[in-house]
């Protein structure tokens, strides 16, 4: 049964020691040990929060990059289309221009030419005029000073003139 | 063995009773006037008394086993290696005594007025039989729990000091070892059991698992003491954890003891003794849980040693070893596991008196 009968003087030891030991590991041990836990939990978060955060801003920046990317491609693709245009524009233009210039330039020299040609025609005109009123007249002078093929020609006409 | 016992048994107890005759009219002379000599014959008495237990045959197995799991003024580490414990006596009249236990030397040797009787378990008591004494001594117990109680603040002296110095880093080595077990008993132990206000709670916990733990397997080794078997030790954790149990519960508790919910009107007469017989039960099973546990360990290992005794061959004694290898893996395991226990039902006895809903734990 003795062992069944606490000793009165291990209680009061255990008491001592035990709650002594409560108290300096408590303020010793448990305390340090407990919130330099309680800080690497929250460091694990924090580090993990901050991945996930990185992580967020990562794919965040890359469809930023996406879109810049995508943007910078739609202006270049614009610039070139209008820069073609504007060269086509150009080229179509000046080829009008110079056909413009060209049939102006077709137009009025055939104007000239026609005008001219007019001038000319009408000055050959002229002179043929009276190059023709000089020759009859020369022509005219000289047949009428020869009397006998006068003569001659009336009696060709008249005998001509018998035989119809 | 047998044969060459005899004779020298028989001639043991001539010299004994020669030694008795010698000595006693000296001892009535030497207590009137010389202490010496009575010193000097009780310690020829003793020396003879020891040799005659040496050369004893009989073996008692149950004396055996009482003396290695009873507490004892002096640690015995193996046969005859003896180191002496201070005895600390108080008594209304005398006030403190101290001095060492080796200054008795066997049951009737009288000091300072005191006899140390060896009987189921040592006991002090003094000559003069109407005075009462308190034994405040430095048992083996006492000392095992010191060299605990050392053993445990430098372990988490140097845990801490770990956490301080190298802060913000990977935990390392003995670090990493211990912070498994605590992080076992912060969060699978008291949070999911005291609640959210667990923070309070946790350094008597976490001191009560690891005490436990340590005494456990401290009282494994050979020659150490039996300190979580000894039921002043498991009736003092009990007692503390119903203190701290009724310091912090909350009207929720008690009303359940004199009401509890969903019970009809006619059971409460049976019901309302049954509750406050458990809540004595409680710290009562804490107690006798540990207690049973480990000195039925204890037992069963001098048990499986006193078998070699007993059968007095060679061998036996393989078969014992490799039995007592494994009960002793079974009570390493069984260490762990009462400290693991012991410092559960006390998260549930506290979780549940601090509790804020109705559904007070009926469960063990």
């Amino acid at each position: 049964m003795s062992l069944l009968t606490p000793a009165i003087g291990l209680i009061f030891w255990m008491l001592v020691v035990f709650l002594l030991l409560v108290w300096i590991l408590r303020a010793f041990a448990w305390k340090p040990i407990i919130n330099g836990l309680n800080d690497r939990e929250r460091e694990i978060q924090g580090a993990l929060d901050l991945a996930e955060q990185t992580k967020a801003e990562m794919a965040k920046l890359k469809a930023d990059n996406a879109n810049m990317v995508a943007e910078a491609n739609a202006a270049r693709d614009k610039i070139i289309r209008e820069a073609k245009e504007a060269s086509e524009r150009m080229v179509q233009e000046a080829k009008d221009k110079a056909i413009a210039e060209g049939q102006k330039m077709i137009d009025s020299a055939r104007e000239t030419i026609h005008n001219e040609q007019q001038a000319a025609i009408s000055k050959m005109k002229e002179e043929v005029a009276t190059l023709s009123l000089q020759i009859a007249e020369k022509v005219l002078h000289r047949e009428l000073q020869d009397k006998t093929a006068q003569e001659k020609l009336i009696a060709d006409l008249a005998s001509s003139a018998r035989l119809n | 063995m047998l044969f060459m016992s005899t004779p020298i048994r028989r001639f043991l107890s001539y010299v004994f009773v020669a030694a008795l005759l010698i000595s006693s009219p000296l001892r009535s002379f030497a207590q009137a006037d010389h202490d010496s000599v009575a010193e000097e014959v009780n310690a020829a008495e003793h020396e003879l008394e020891h040799r005659l237990e040496e050369n004893e045959e009989d073996f008692n197995i149950g004396e055996m086993i009482m003396h290695h799991i009873a507490d004892s003024h002096e640690w015995e580490f193996a046969h005859g290696v003896v180191l002496p414990l201070p005895v600390i006596l108080y008594s209304p009249d005398r006030g403190l005594e101290v001095f060492m236990s080796s200054k008795f030397h066997n049951n009737d040797h009288e000091y300072q007025g005191y006899h140390l009787i060896h009987g189921d378990s040592e006991e002090i008591v003094p000559a003069d039989e109407s005075r009462t004494v308190y034994d405040l001594s430095i048992t083996k117990n006492v000392a095992s729990m010191l060299l605990s109680a050392i053993i445990l603040v430098l372990i988490f002296g140097s845990v801490a000091s770990a956490y301080n110095n190298r802060k913000g880093k990977a935990p390392r080595g003995f670090q990493s070892a211990m912070e498994v077990l605590i992080l076992f008993i912060r969060d699978e132990v008291v949070k999911p059991n005291i609640g959210p206000n667990y923070q309070k709670y946790l350094p008597y916990m976490l001191t009560l698992f690891f005490f436990i733990l340590v005494n456990n397997l401290l009282g494994l080794l050979p020659g150490a003491a039996n300190v979580t078997g000894n039921i002043a030790i498991t009736m003092t954790l009990a007692v503390i954890t119903f203190l701290i149990v009724h310091f912090n519960s909350n009207k929720h508790y008690w009303m359940h003891l004199v009401k509890p919910t969903g019970v009809p009107l006619a059971l409460l007469p049976i019901m309302i003794p049954v509750e406050i017989v458990g809540v004595f039960m409680k710290p009562f099973s804490l107690m006798i849980r540990l207690f049973a546990n480990m000195t039925a360990g204890h037992i069963i290992l001098l048990s499986l040693f006193g078998l070699i005794f007993i059968f007095k061959s060679i061998f036996v004694a393989p078969v014992v070893s490799a039995f007592a290898l494994f009960m002793n893996f079974i009570e390493i395991m069984v260490a762990f596991i009462q400290a693991f226990i012991f410092t559960l039902l006390s998260a549930m006895y506290i979780g549940s008196a601090i509790e804020d809903n109705h559904e007070a734990d009926h469960g063990m």
